[in-house]
């Protein structure tokens, strides 16, 4: 248990993803000789300033070179070290993709690759910045556990069970500052087993990252208008919780709700599991279209694409008409 | 321990003779010409040089060798067979199917292979990494890294190049296998990055330039241990596909497949010796 109280949720909602994440290293350097941290000339935007301080030999820059920094990653690794590496999410997913391919996914080196700033959390830098890929092309890598913490507090949970397991992981950031909370007391985080936010009979809204606020949202809405849904964090991409997926299914539609692309995402992997099932009914995937849209603030952005609390809500109701789900 | 040439250069035949041998029994194309020019590097480097006991080849204080040039591997299984860390029997394993001896590196520590290769331009990084990692643990072991003349067209060479100088890892050494080919031909009418010495040079590297294929010139290249803050890289000048005439300089033997007259051309060479 890492002391998760209202009183921290609150700190960590106001601090934002990536300084949480940095507290968190900072808490796990304190107990763990063998944990280093990397980044391509991202030390202050992933939150380290104070790791760097306090474990300069810890703490270990790069320089704008995302290849080499899993590169070097993995030789430390090889050595004995638990490395943490940051960048942003597409650089670090994509221009390293390769490296982790063949280091975290082939030699299974014990890497933490941190995507920050994914989904739409970059806002106004632009698509460039934006993480909409990632969870796609690392969900694909075998040996790759892809983690995708809802808030503060989960963002602690994941970088201290990603800590744990002897092996690769991608964790995926999403959200800025004042990110909404999900848990505002201590909790069983585990890494394959996803979470039940939110218990409703009618349907089972599958999400995870700064989606399942948005989600929580939706439900409240829908359960005013007579639709009650279930709301199920799914903080694992891989391994998915499978078992999860075949109750969700056995009692009624499912919803999967991500922001990341419609693509290969959250969705792609409940439908990849679910299409093994019998008789399970049509899934609504509700996430980020496959093109790169206009640039904005993040209020902006989740309210184009659709996926705040409200237009969740609306989607879910459409579907639930159309396809006579229930 | 005094240089003994006559043994290294007897290691180095033998290599050559195994290589010929795996080439034909694995009845497929193998990498010849890169697997050749290495020789005497790999034969310098794990019987006269690296801190390697074949007996124990996950000692930690052992000195870490990468392949970078994954496609090398003809003349990497043969230096480990042949100094002992597994069977020399093994090696007929080459390229069969289910073998642990696959035509990139595996990594496999019970056999002494350090890391898994192939894709080229990201062995540098790694050994960055063990290399930095010595320097925090204070440990004493060095580390080496072979590279291939062509595989320094990856853009991530040079992003490990910095680092290693920026890191001023001294533990550290990489050797270019300047063959001066590539799969496509001549390295000069592709990507010409000659004089290679100087870009690592201005990157803050010690460099020297050897004749890849003299035991004498390699060993005192490979054996400095001159800690002033820099990693050093050595230009090993070689021929691809060393030691058999057909092969020298000849981008067909690349990546080709040894039919039964040509290897015993190859053998009759290699015995004519």
């Amino acid at each position: 248990m890492i002391g998760i109280t209202s009183a921290k949720s609150k700190i960590w909602s106001k601090m934002g993803a990536r300084a949480v994440f940095g507290m968190a290293m900072l808490e796990l350097a304190g107990q763990r000789d063998d944990v280093v941290v990397l980044s391509a000339d991202l030390v202050t935007s992933s939150g380290l300033d104070r790791f760097k301080k306090t474990y300069p030999d810890r703490c270990i820059n790069v320089g704008i070179a995302e290849q080499n920094l899993i590169g070097i990653a993995s030789g430390l690794a090889h050595e004995g070290a638990t490395v943490f590496a940051t960048s942003f999410a597409p650089f670090i997913s994509m221009r390293a993709g390769e490296q982790i391919r063949m280091n975290m996914g082939y030699m299974e080196m014990n890497v933490k690759a941190v995507g920050i700033g994914s989904g739409l959390a970059m806002a106004h830098l632009g698509n460039s910045h934006y993480g909409l890929e990632d969870i796609s092309v690392m969900r694909s890598i075998p040996n790759i556990t892809v983690l995708c913490p809802a808030d503060g507090a989960e963002i602690f949970q994941a970088v201290f069970a990603a800590a744990e397991i002897k092996g690769p992981v991608y964790i995926r950031l999403t959200g800025g500052v004042n990110n909404p909370i999900i848990y505002d007391g201590d909790y069983e985080f585990e890494i394959g087993k996803s979470i039940r936010l939110r218990d409703g009979g009618d349907l089972t809204i599958i999400t995870n990252g700064a989606m399942a606020h948005q989600s929580l949202a939706a439900a409240d809405i829908l359960q005013k208008e007579g639709i009650s849904a279930s709301v199920i964090n799914m903080h694992t991409v891989k391994p998915l919780d499978c078992e999860a997926v075949k109750v969700a299914a056995i009692n009624g539609p499912i919803v999967t709700v991500e922001e990341h692309s419609v693509i290969g995402g959250l969705g792609s992997a409940v439908a990849e599991y679910k299409s093994t099932l019998k008789n399970a009914l049509p899934q609504l995937f509700i996430g980020l279209p496959d093109k790169y849209g206009k640039s904005g603030d993040y209020e902006y952005l989740i309210d184009t694409h659709g996926l705040t609390g409200e237009k969740i809500a609306a989607k879910i109701k459409e579907f639930c008409r159309n396809d006579g789900a229930i | 321990m005094p240089l003994d040439e006559g043994r290294i250069r007897d290691m180095a035949a033998r290599m050559r003779r195994r290589i010929i041998d795996m080439a034909r029994e694995c009845g497929g194309n193998a990498h010849l010409g890169a697997g050749l020019s290495i020789v005497e590097i790999m034969a310098v480097l794990y019987s006269a040089v690296m801190n390697f006991d074949p007996a124990c080849p996950k000692n930690p204080e052992r000195d870490r060798f990468i392949l970078s040039k994954g496609h090398g591997v003809l003349g990497y299984y043969t230096a480990l067979a042949l100094t002992g860390v597994f069977p020399v029997e093994t090696l007929k394993t080459f390229q069969q199917n289910g073998t642990d001896l696959v035509a990139h590196p595996v990594m496999n520590p019970r056999m002494g292979i350090e890391s898994s290769n192939g894709s080229l331009g990201q062995g540098l990084s790694f050994a960055v990494g063990i290399a930095l990692s010595a320097k925090l643990h204070k440990k004493e072991f060095r580390t080496y890294a072979l590279l291939g003349n062509g595989e320094c067209n990856e853009g991530s060479v040079w992003e490990a190049v910095m680092a290693a100088s920026q890191f001023e890892l001294d533990n550290l050494t990489a050797v270019v296998d300047c063959n001066d080919m590539q799969s496509d031909g001549e390295s000069v009418e592709i990507m010409n990055l000659s004089p290679i010495e100087d870009k690592f040079a201005a990157f803050g590297w010690k460099t020297v330039a050897v004749d890849g294929h003299n035991i004498r010139e390699l060993y005192g290249a490979l054996a400095s241990r001159d800690f002033d803050g820099r990693p050093t890289a050595v230009m090993a000048h070689t021929v691809k596909g060393k030691g058999i005439s057909f092969m020298e300089r000849g981008k067909d033997w690349h990546h080709n497949r040894l039919t039964q007259s040509l290897y015993e051309q190859a053998v009759a060479e290699l015995e004519a010796i």
